[in-house]
């Protein structure tokens, strides 16, 4: 016999860190929310893209992500039991699926399967999706909590970008501006402590550091093989970012993961085994058959390089946040306009970000996974897939399902098309000769 | 005069019920350099368009005299109808006349029509108005009025015609008319709904939207004198206000369906053309002023959030108003906000112990035979109560 060259690469000294303290971040941060009731400790309720979570840090006013929840009780497999009981008070099967959860949780004894769900003290919603709007009416009623609504004007239309000289984005910062000096004087009405601009401008530093290392992280990708997978390990790091967004513990992570990522990065290891097609996920992950979802293209040897999601929920953290801590009001307004903003408005004028990571990434192609429950992400969708096949060539599978609702969930059919279009994107590649 | 009166309404049935928009080709081939800007739902302040002598064509949806050929390839499933019909006559050809698409942000699925028509329509101007979601921040009236400032530059860039204090003064007088015409037709269906059923009233109304305003005052202020003239003898009709008409029109079948049954004496149609519920002021700053209108002398919808309105107060207000005896709530299917917002409704209701019926509905159904059994089981039921 022949002797085998058998490279032996050591073993990864950082592999699992960043999923063993993302265990443990979420773990405590349920615990705190738990131990809200029994302390009489007020919580806010706010959302991912546009959470303000630097002015409510501020004040020591822990967060729950109400999103977040809904997306573990499906991870958990206990999603239809909350979302039933929202329609058995009325609520359609035609509206989000978080609100409903949400509200089953409210409604059930707030018994989540990670903690107890806590109540709101005050809610701090935004226009970044219309669904919060009426999510947070819906508290505002049950719990007669005060709700501030962050209104942030987003891109205008054709041909628009924000140019920082021009009259709209001295209006936009303007009103920005003074809805966050609102925000400051409830926030310190609620938690009954004053405000305190050098903790403001702390956390601002911390969130420049975490969205320096976040964008770092998301680099990463540009290897092949892809360290890590954008749908499955991406939602923790995009977790992390939202929930300690601006804390220490946020920071930590965040260089525990990029030195996780650089070390496989090092030794050419990727998120799956023998990579073969590298994708950008646009829409987000159905939570109720994650494994089953992602294995539908592993299976496959793709990799989601790429999603949307960790653009938009994470309020700006990728677009490189650089708040100015001399003025740290006025450049939080400024940044995110000129961050969290363009990463929602994005999603309605996607095709030039899509066309361009699809470059960057060195990507096969895109799938685009429209949810019913969320019309933000989704409702766009097969006309941005029809624009950049048509216009850059670059091909896209549409396929539909859900957030946490596992009634539209179809297996068989979702498997035909996920195979048919890798067999498409094997075609390409032997008609290309790769 | 009822003859006069059929015609007119004959020529508001045609502007709003033909897709191939009779009344701007119409006013087209009398400006042939004119300019159309089209506005989504629900509210845009239109006087600003006519001030720089556009025709401003409000966007109403279609029933099944529009056939949805093209649009579905370019939009999810699980969206409402309206988005699909006016995005289908886009598609289409129909709406070439347009120079500039405007749409607010209202819902969720709304801001991505604004995606799509920008990556269809390339050499269209197609904005996005961001009205306010902070309605009750103090700053909300000066960031609106420079909101209201870019838009009126790109329609004088469009136009190549300055707006000019006068000429906008002019626009709002013109625009206050109609709206004290159409709060006459109101108060008139408020105060005696039989001199005129619920489709006349929907039909002369929502004309507005789709022809030049002053033909619009001029075909409303002559049918509003014959309306008053008429000596019709009230029957024994219940008396209900009918909420959910704010953005996707119910088809006019469905509202002929439901005034065959009860007077309808108020309700929130085409909510936008009545959105502001008193004269604009002239004096002063005139942009200002119609700003100032949007969130302090305006009506309400489960599209805006602004705290001093809240909803079912002001629904209660408005059947309060109109002393009716019940309420239709309804919600265009796949409508997020209007969904959401009938729990709320119908526990306001239940709370007030107010007789109410909740229902779905679409611009597209073409089988009334439910609706006619749900209203009239409705009716029925609460004219056993009553009696």
């Amino acid at each position: 016999m022949e002797p085998h060259n058998i490279a032996i690469r050591p073993a990864l000294s950082q592999a699992g860190n960043s999923r063993e303290a993302s265990r443990s971040l979420i773990s405590k941060w349920w615990e705190r929310l738990g131990d809200a009731d029994a302390t009489a400790t007020p919580v806010a309720n706010t959302f991912v893209m546009g959470s303000l979570a630097e002015v409510l840090n501020t004040f020591d006013i822990p967060m729950m992500f109400p999103e977040i929840a809904a997306l573990q009780t499906a991870i958990k497999g206990k999603s239809m039991d909350y979302l039933l009981a929202a329609e058995d008070i009325g609520y359609s099967p035609d509206i989000c699926g978080y609100v409903k959860v949400d509200i089953g949780l409210h409604n059930t004894g707030r018994e989540h399967p990670l903690g107890k769900y806590p109540k709101p003290s005050l809610v701090v919603s935004s226009n970044m999706c219309n669904t919060y709007i009426k999510w947070s009416e819906v508290w505002e009623r049950q719990y007669g909590c005060p709700v501030f609504v962050l209104d942030l004007p987003g891109w205008r239309g054709t041909g628009f970008r924000y140019d920082m000289s021009s009259d709209t984005f001295k209006n936009d910062v303007a009103y920005v501006e003074s809805q966050i000096r609102d925000l400051i004087d409830l926030a310190a009405e609620v938690s009954g402590r004053p405000f305190d601009i050098d903790k403001l401008r702390e956390i601002l530093g911390r969130v420049n550091r975490m969205s320096e290392l976040y964008g770092a992280i998301l680099a990463t990708n540009k290897h092949r093989p892809a360290p890590f997978n954008a749908l499955t390990e991406g939602i923790n790091y995009m977790g992390i970012a939202n929930i300690l967004r601006g804390q220490p513990e946020g920071v930590e992570f965040m260089e525990t993961a990029l030195a996780e990522l650089e070390e496989r990065v090092a030794y050419g290891v990727g998120a799956i085994p023998d990579e073969r097609f590298r994708l950008l996920l646009v829409g987000t992950a159905c939570y109720t058959n994650f494994r089953e979802f992602v294995g539908m293209f592993e299976r496959w040897k793709g990799v989601f390089a790429a999603s949307e999601y960790m653009s938009y929920a994470g309020g700006g953290i990728d677009r490189g946040i650089r708040y100015d801590l001399s003025r740290p009001i006025e450049s939080l307004a400024e940044q995110i306009l000129i961050t969290a903003q363009p990463s929602m408005s994005g999603i309605f004028y996607s095709h030039d970000w899509q066309a361009r990571v699809v470059e960057e990434y060195g990507l096969d192609g895109i799938c685009f996974h429209g949810v019913k429950s969320c019309r933000t992400t989704s409702a766009g969708l097969p006309d941005s897939r029809d624009w950049l096949l048509n216009n850059a060539s670059i091909p896209g599978l549409f396929i539909q399902s859900d957030l946490v609702d596992k009634r539209l969930w179809s297996e068989a059919q979702m498997r035909n098309r996920i195979d048919a279009f890798f067999e498409s994107l094997e075609s390409r590649r032997v008609q290309a000769g790769v | 005069m009822e003859q006069e009166y059929s015609r007119i309404l004959e020529e508001c049935r045609t502007t709003v019920e033909d897709p191939e928009y009779p009344a701007v080709h119409k006013w087209l081939s009398e400006n042939p350099n004119g300019k159309v800007l089209g506005h989504f739902q629900v509210y845009f302040p239109e006087e600003i368009a006519h001030a720089a002598g556009m025709l401003p064509l409000k966007m109403m949806g279609f029933d099944s005299s529009v056939q949805v050929r093209k649009a579905d390839a370019h939009i999810a499933a699980f969206v409402c109808s309206i988005l699909r019909t006016t995005l289908e006559q886009g598609l289409s050809g129909r709406l070439d006349f347009l120079s500039m698409y405007v749409t607010t942000p209202i819902c969720d699925a709304a801001r991505h029509i604004s995606g799509v028509w920008t990556r269809r329509f390339p050499d269209m101007s197609c904005q996005i108005l961001y009205l306010p979601q902070n309605a009750s921040s103090p700053h909300a009236a000066g960031y609106l009025l420079g909101e209201y400032r870019r838009i009126a530059g790109i329609i004088e860039e469009i136009t190549g015609t300055s707006i000019t204090d006068e000429s906008l003064r002019a626009s709002i007088e013109l625009f206050n008319e109609n709206r004290r015409l159409l709060r006459e037709l109101y108060r008139i269906r408020r105060e005696t709904p039989w001199q005129v059923g619920l489709t006349d009233s929907y039909l002369l109304m929502a004309a507005g939207g789709a022809m030049p305003r002053e033909r619009h005052n001029e075909l409303l202020g002559r049918a509003l004198e014959i309306i008053r003239s008429r000596d019709h003898r009230p029957q024994d009709k219940l008396r209900v206000v009918f909420e959910g008409g704010y953005c996707e029109q119910p088809p006019i079948e469905m509202l002929s369906v439901l005034q065959d049954v009860a007077y309808v004496v108020d309700d929130d149609l085409m909510i936008g053309l009545r959105w502001l519920t008193e004269d604009v002021a002239t004096s002063g700053d005139p942009m200002q002023n119609l700003a100032s209108a949007y969130l302090e002398a305006s009506s309400y919808s489960v599209v805006q959030r602004d705290p001093r309105k809240p909803k079912e107060a002001m629904l209660l207000a408005r059947i309060k108003a109109s002393r009716a005896e019940a309420a239709i709530v309804a919600a265009p299917k796949m409508c997020e906000p209007g969904l959401e917002e009938q729990v709320a409704y119908d526990a306001a209701l239940v709370e007030a112990g107010f007789p109410h019926l909740i229902m779905e509905f679409e611009e597209k159904t073409a089988n009334f035979e439910q609706a006619r059994m749900e209203f009239e089981t409705f009716a029925e039921s609460l004219l056993f109560e009553f009696a």
